[in-house]
This record gives C-alpha cells, sequence and structure tokens, in this order.
C-alpha cells in the first residue's frame, strides 16, 4: 500500500493540474506527454520487457487514428467510437503480422516492423477513394477547450501504466523477460515464446492504437504523413522509451516527460529566454543567440539524444542509482 | 518490348548504385549486428560534399576522391567514440547503438540543413543529361559511368574482404565476434575500419548520384530504407548478395513504375522485402553462399 502512494498523489496532482493552468499552450504541451506516456508504455513492453524491439509503432498509431477518421468520415458516426475500437483495429493488423513475423529474430524483426509501417503508408496514400489519400481526413473538433481532452488523456495514461504494471507482475510478465533473456532456453522450459511473444505484441498495438485514435480526436486532422510517419512517431517511441529507461515500469513515462519539454525547449527557443534577455539587456548579440537557437532547434534535440544514449544508456529510471551517486560525490566535493 | 528493354536497362543501371549502397550497409550490420540508421544521411552529406567541391569546379567524379576519405574518417570517428562505448555498457537491450544512429543521422541533417538551407541543389555538368543510343535503348551517360565505377567498387570489395588479411578479419568477425578475438582478431580495431569503409562506400555512392539527382537535407531517410531493404534481400555481411539484392530493386523498381504507375514504385520494393523475409530469410546469401 505504501509503494502505491506516490504514484496516486501524482496522478492527483495530474488531475489537478487544469485548475491551476489556465494557459492552453502548456495544456497542449501535457496531453502530448500524456499521449507519449501511452505510446512509449506500449513500446516499453514489447521492446523492454519482451525484447523484441519494435521500429514500426507507427503502424498501430496509424491504425487508431485511421479507425477514428475513417469511421467519421464513411459512417458518419462521431470519432470518439475511434478510441473505442482504434486498439482492437491495431491488433487485428499486429496478430497477423506477428504471426508470420515472430519467426525472425532480433535486427531481422526490427526490420520487419519498419516494412509493416511502410507498406500501411503507401497503402494509405494511394488507396485515396477509401482514405483520402494525402489529403488526409479533417474533422471537426468536439470541444473547444482542451480541458476534455486532457481528462481523457489523462485517464488513458494512468490506464496503460496501471495495465502495464499489472502485466509485469503477472505470469505472462515473467514469461516476457524470460523471452527478452534467453529465447531457447524459454522455450525448452515450456513457454511457448510465439504465444507469449503474439500477447505482448496485441497489448502494446492496442495501446498505441488507442493513442492514435485520441490524435484523431484531438488533433482533428491526419494525413498519411503525420500518423505514419518513422520519424515523428516509430523512432520518437524509441527514444520515450530509451531515455526514460527501457524495461521499467515508469521509466517511459520520465523519458515522455523529458522529450516532449526538451522538444519544446529547443523548438521555442528555451521558452523565448535568450529572446527576453537580448530584449531586456539591448544586447543584439543575444537575440542572435536566440535566433539561431531556434532555427537549429532540431539540431539541439538531436545532439541531446546522443549525449543521453552515451551517458545514460539505460535511461533515467534505469541508471537512477548511477545519477544519484554522481550528484552526491558532486555534493561532498563542494 | 523496347519498353520492356528500356525499362530492364534502367532498372539494372539504378541498381548498380543501390548494391554500392547496400555494401556498406550489409558490411555494418554483418559485422556489428546492428542497424544504421544514419547510413543515408551519410550519403546525403557525401552528396553536399560533392557539392561544395563542384561549386569550386571540381568535377563529381574527383570529388569522389576527397569525399570517401572524408567519410571514411567520419564513419571511424562515429564509431569509435560514439558507438564502441555504447558495447561495453551494461544494458538490457543490445540495441542502444540503433537510436544512437538515429540522433547521429538528425545531427547530421540538420548541420547540413543549417549551413545549406532546405532548398534543392542541383550539381550541373555536361554529361547530366546527356544519352547514347544502341539500338533503341537509352542510356545515361551519367548512370552508366556511375554504374562502370559501383560495380568495380563492389568487385573490389569483394576481393579485398575473400583475399586480404583486413578482409578476412572483417568476415572472422561477422560470422562470430567472440572466436575471432580468441583467434586474435583485435575486433574493436575491426568494428572502426567496417564502419570508415562502409561510410566510404555509401559516400561514393552519393558523388556517383549527385550528378543525376537534386540534392537536398532529408534525402538520407529514403535511402536508408533503400538500403535495409537491399542488405536483407542479399543477406547479412555479404557482397555479392548487395549486389543481387541492389539490382533486383533496382529492376523491380523500374518495372513496377512502368507497368504499374509510379505510385507504386515503394511498395514493389517492400513487397519483395517482405517476401524475402519470409521466403529466404537468410536474404540471396543462402544460394550463393558468400
Amino acid at each position: 500500500m505504501k509503494k502505491s502512494l506516490p504514484p496516486l498523489v501524482f496522478v492527483a496532482l495530474l488531475a489537478g493540474l487544469p485548475l491551476i493552468m489556465k494557459d492552453n499552450y502548456y495544456l497542449h504541451l501535457m496531453i502530448l506527454f500524456l499521449m507519449w506516456v501511452v505510446i512509449g508504455s506500449a513500446w516499453n513492453l514489447i521492446a523492454g520487457y519482451t525484447g523484441q524491439v519494435s521500429f514500426g509503432d507507427a503502424a498501430f498509431f496509424g491504425c487508431g487514428a485511421y479507425t477514428a477518421g475513417l469511421l467519421a468520415t464513411h459512417l458518419g458516426v462521431s470519432t470518439w467510437w475511434g478510441l473505442a475500437l482504434g486498439g482492437f483495429t491495431a491488433i487485428a493488423v499486429g496478430l497477423p503480422f506477428g504471426w508470420i513475423c515472430f519467426r525472425m529474430r532480433g535486427a531481422y524483426f526490427a526490420l520487419a516492423t519498419l516494412a509493416l509501417n511502410e507498406v500501411l503508408r503507401h497503402g494509405a496514400t494511394i488507396a485515396e477513394d477509401f482514405t483520402g489519400g494525402m489529403v488526409g481526413i479533417l474533422i471537426m473538433p468536439s470541444f473547444m477547450s482542451k480541458i476534455p481532452y486532457y481528462y481523457i488523456a489523462l485517464a488513458l495514461a494512468v490506464a496503460s501504466l496501471a495495465s502495464l504494471q499489472w502485466v509485469v507482475r503477472s505470469k505472462p510478465g515473467y514469461y516476457f523477460v524470460s523471452i527478452r533473456e534467453d529465447q531457447d532456453a524459454a522455450e525448452s522450459l515450456g513457454v511457448n515464446t510465439h504465444l507469449y511473444k503474439m500477447l505482448s505484441l496485441a497489448y502494446a498495438a492496442f495501446w498505441t492504437g488507442m493513442a492514435g485514435a485520441l490524435y484523431m480526436n484531438y488533433m482533428g486532422f491526419i494525413d498519411p504523413n503525420v500518423v505514419f510517419s518513422l520519424h515523428d512517431i516509430s523512432i520518437m517511441a524509441i527514444l520515450v522509451g530509451i531515455v526514460g529507461g527501457v524495461g521499467t515500469v515508469y521509466g517511459p513515462a520520465v523519458g515522455a516527460f523529458v522529450m516532449v519539454a526538451v522538444q519544446e525547449l529547443f523548438r521555442s527557443g528555451f521558452f523565448g529566454l535568450f529572446k527576453w534577455l537580448g530584449a531586456v539587456s539591448g544586447s543584439a548579440s543575444l537575440v542572435k543567440v536566440a535566433e539561431v537557437l531556434t532555427q537549429a532547434h532540431v539540431l539541439g534535440f538531436g545532439i541531446l539524444v546522443v549525449v543521453v544514449i552515451l551517458v545514460l544508456p539505460n535511461g533515467i529510471v534505469g541508471d537512477w542509482p548511477k545519477i544519484r551517486k554522481r550528484v552526491f560525490r558532486l555534493d561532498a566535493g563542494a | 518490348m523496347d519498353v520492356f528493354l528500356q525499362t530492364l536497362v534502367a532498372g539494372i543501371l539504378k541498381g548498380g548504385l543501390y548494391a554500392l549502397i547496400g555494401i556498406g550497409m550489409t558490411l555494418i550490420m554483418g559485422v556489428m549486428g546492428i542497424i544504421n540508421l544514419a547510413h543515408g544521411q551519410l550519403m546525403m552529406l557525401a552528396m553536399y560534399v560533392t557539392f561544395v567541391l563542384s561549386t569550386m569546379g571540381v568535377d563529381p567524379y574527383f570529388a569522389l576522391l576527397i569525399a570517401m576519405p572524408l567519410l571514411f574518417l567520419l564513419g571511424v570517428a562515429i564509431q569509435k567514440f560514439l558507438l564502441n562505448p555504447l558495447i561495453k555498457a551494461d544494458t538490457i537491450l543490445p540495441e542502444n547503438q540503433v537510436p544512437m544512429t538515429v540522433g547521429i543521422g538528425m545531427v547530421l541533417t540538420e548541420i547540413v540543413r543549417f549551413i545549406f538551407s532546405s532548398d534543392y541543389k542541383y550539381i550541373t555538368t555536361t554529361y547530366s543529361n546527356q544519352t547514347f543510343y544502341f539500338g533503341n535503348i537509352s542510356f545515361s551517360s551519367a548512370l552508366t559511368i556511375a554504374f562502370v565505377i559501383a560495380i568495380t567498387f563492389t568487385v573490389a570489395m569483394f576481393f579485398f574482404l575473400i583475399k586480404t588479411d583486413l578482409g578476412r578479419s572483417i568476415r572472422a568477425t561477422a560470422q562470430d565476434k567472440d572466436a575471432a578475438t580468441l583467434m586474435g582478431v583485435n575486433t574493436g580495431r575491426i568494428t572502426v575500419i567496417t564502419f570508415g569503409l562502409g561510410s566510404g562506400l555509401v559516400a561514393a555512392a552519393g558523388c556517383l548520384l549527385a550528378p543525376v539527382y537534386y540534392i537536398f537535407p532529408d534525402l538520407g531517410g529514403p535511402f536508408t530504407a533503400k538500403a535495409f531493404i537491399i542488405t536483407i534481400l542479399g543477406g547479412l555481411g555479404s557482397t555479392v548478395g548487395a549486389i543481387f539484392g541492389g539490382v533486383t530493386l533496382g529492376l523491380a523498381e523500374s518495372m513496377g513504375a512502368t507497368y504499374f504507375g509510379m505510385e507504386y514504385e515503394d511498395i514493389i520494393g517492400l513487397t519483395i522485402f517482405v517476401l524475402v523475409l519470409l521466403f529466404l530469410p537468410g536474404g540471396f546469401k543462402r544460394l550463393t553462399k558468400i
């Protein structure tokens, strides 16, 4: 009971956040953060716990998003149906794929997931009559305010973390880890590795699909290059997992926060800090720095990724003891 | 019949370049067992080197002699200072190097975008648009020269791997790293050299492609994807496989573009990719054994 207290307090804090934070911009960032918690946790189960690194999370994300969008454009029902069905569409795509491709291991499986995503992306582009092709799908958002979306995203994030917690402590969770550590040994001890890999994939597909459906509802616009994007979705999911810490329950949540915050930090030029400093001090060089920084925001982000992986190979949560030790040693020295 | 032959020729010429792109990737994947997601970005960098040199009046084919050593050194540095330290780190997933290559690719793309902006650049040479005819079939001069040079490099690489000591060490490391270490191969140094070689080869491909293609910073991604497909088609660490894989992909793309329509070009490559993964998991290497 004592152990579950900090997360509960944290969720309560997050639930109370919209009461004090009225700014839509920060609320938008929080919604993105919560969405990435869902995707990162899902990736973490399949890659961090089961050891099957996926490069095709965007495939499931896109399935969820397109389920919501297509239901609205073709059947005229609310896009919120997508949130009920999106996860299952992703499972429906994921299971046959897994059944065929889990025969491959390691890098080969990773490449197959990459191919799945590319096939879906091209498919969605070519099938113009059905998906709208590159024009994409545009819907009217249901709410003007961001607060309802915030609570829905929060509910999804909490549910996905709770289910992850539950899964990794159940019997299949231990089977997943045994597959990651040594698939042959697990097989010889009687673990049906193929079945459990499929289960793990179904879980990951479901939650990623849900996040996709949320994205469609929230953003109101999708096209194949947005939701099936290798860089913006699949790689970002991997980075969220790695920066936070693979194989830890709360790692991806931390990673999601860091990644969204840092991405925005660079994009906005440290939230206009340098621009403000330049305006205050009247120094032209600081204004110039602000301009250069915002221009090169992806560069800063990339350098950060390289540094984090180099210094903290197990992620922030995974290397927490190491960080603590370093910080304490610094304290002792000072 | 002419249309078919023309498509065939176009596909094979393109395939020669693809083979050169694929060899670098296949070497790196074979020796280190990781996917290098910055491969296309390295090629993009080489194309920009060619572009800068060509504004100074250096011919793209001569720029190859400068770009290749440059990229070789860059590859060596990347492997030595960024990727090798990760091998020693004790992590849950061995794939930590893969996101690292993503980061490297991002940094390379953004540095280039920062310096040159996102605009499309062209290198115009006297032979860029030249063609010659053989019967009714037209050959693009630049692509034909590129094909010849690419195949020369590929064959040279093949003999390098088969005949020389260094080549044998590389192949030994690819087959079994621990056994190679026990036999006295300095595998750490081999990985560094391999990454350098891979970068150098893809740089050559970039220089050859520069006169016939447009150059922009985001060019890396699609070519990384193509390099994967070729690698899987050919089998890890196999030069002969890379030639087969490259030509197959080139043919599939040009056939698809002619007979199905331009938008199916990429889908056909991917379909072949999935089919090979399913029915010939080791790639063409399984058939050629080299």
